[in-house]
């Protein structure tokens, strides 16, 4: 099967809408296709990745715990757009750290989050062959 | 070209469903390849037989129906996105102990897979959504 690059591009709040759950489907998915695979978090879309989330109040399930399994599907490049986190008060230590471990690096635990700038990540967008916007 | 399509929002509410079905028949027109049309999120309710729109309106599910019966393209109906929302083909439907199942003609539910081949298979996909 032929290998393409695939963004998703997560753009909403985890919560008040579903397509950030429904996009999360598809990434875990879309992980036995064994694609090359990329993650962005932009707009709203970075609170998705916000650490101590408690959906208790709303009555919705808390799904936040399930991007810590991401590593193990080898999803490892998940950038988060700067002025996102910035414009709503927020930085990297808000987010829950996401890792990956590195088999060529004798399994070294590495961090799958990179917080690049809007111009780095239409450079990443620009490398895509597929691109599923939620 | 071979085009993939994603629809993302519902009928009626959104507009995403209509832009989705004018680029498709426009695409096919053309000669153009559809590889698969895949309805996700609230975009599965395009695919109910039970939509009764006012005379004057456009039918949305039957406009589909009619396009996919036309052209033998495929639409397929993401099935965990499709049983949340109630939208049931007789297998689902019986395997869920309910009475009746609701999908148009030329629908068929499958899983999110058909999505992520339809991406490796095509040109291009396009998403419409809102």
């Amino acid at each position: 099967m032929a290998t393409k690059k695939f963004l998703y591009v997560n753009r909403k709040a985890p919560h008040g809408s579903i397509y950030a759950l429904e996009s999360l489907e598809v990434v875990l998915i879309g992980a036995a296709f064994e694609q090359d695979v990329t993650l962005a978090f932009v707009d709203d879309g970075v609170y998705q990745l916000l650490k101590d989330q408690d959906t208790g109040a709303i009555g919705t399930k808390n799904f936040s715990p399930t991007y810590r399994a991401l590593g193990d599907y080898d999803i490892n490049q998940i950038y988060v757009e700067q002025e996102s986190l910035e414009s709503r008060g927020l930085s990297k230590d808000d987010l829950m750290p996401l890792t990956w471990e590195d088999e060529d690096d004798d399994w070294a635990e590495k961090d799958s989050i990179h917080v690049v700038s809007s111009a780095e990540l239409a450079e990443i967008i620009e490398q895509q062959d597929v691109i599923l916007n939620f | 070209m071979k085009f993939a399509i994603l629809v993302n929002e519902g009928p009626y509410t959104h507009e995403a469903s209509d832009t989705a079905y004018h680029f498709t028949e426009a695409a096919l027109r053309a000669g153009h390849e559809i590889v698969r049309v895949f309805f996700y999120h609230d975009g599965v309710n395009n695919g109910t037989r039970l939509s009764v729109p006012p005379q004057d309106d456009r039918n949305i599910s039957e406009r589909w129906s009619a396009l996919g019966q036309q052209h033998d393209l495929e639409l397929i109906l993401c099935v965990a996105a499709a049983q949340r929302r109630g939208l049931l083909d007789e297998d689902e439907a019986k395997r869920a102990g309910k009475d009746t199942n609701n999908i148009a003609p030329g629908f068929q539910i499958s899983g999110l897979g058909q999505l992520i081949d339809a991406g490796i298979q095509a040109d291009r996909l396009l998403v419409f959504g809102d």
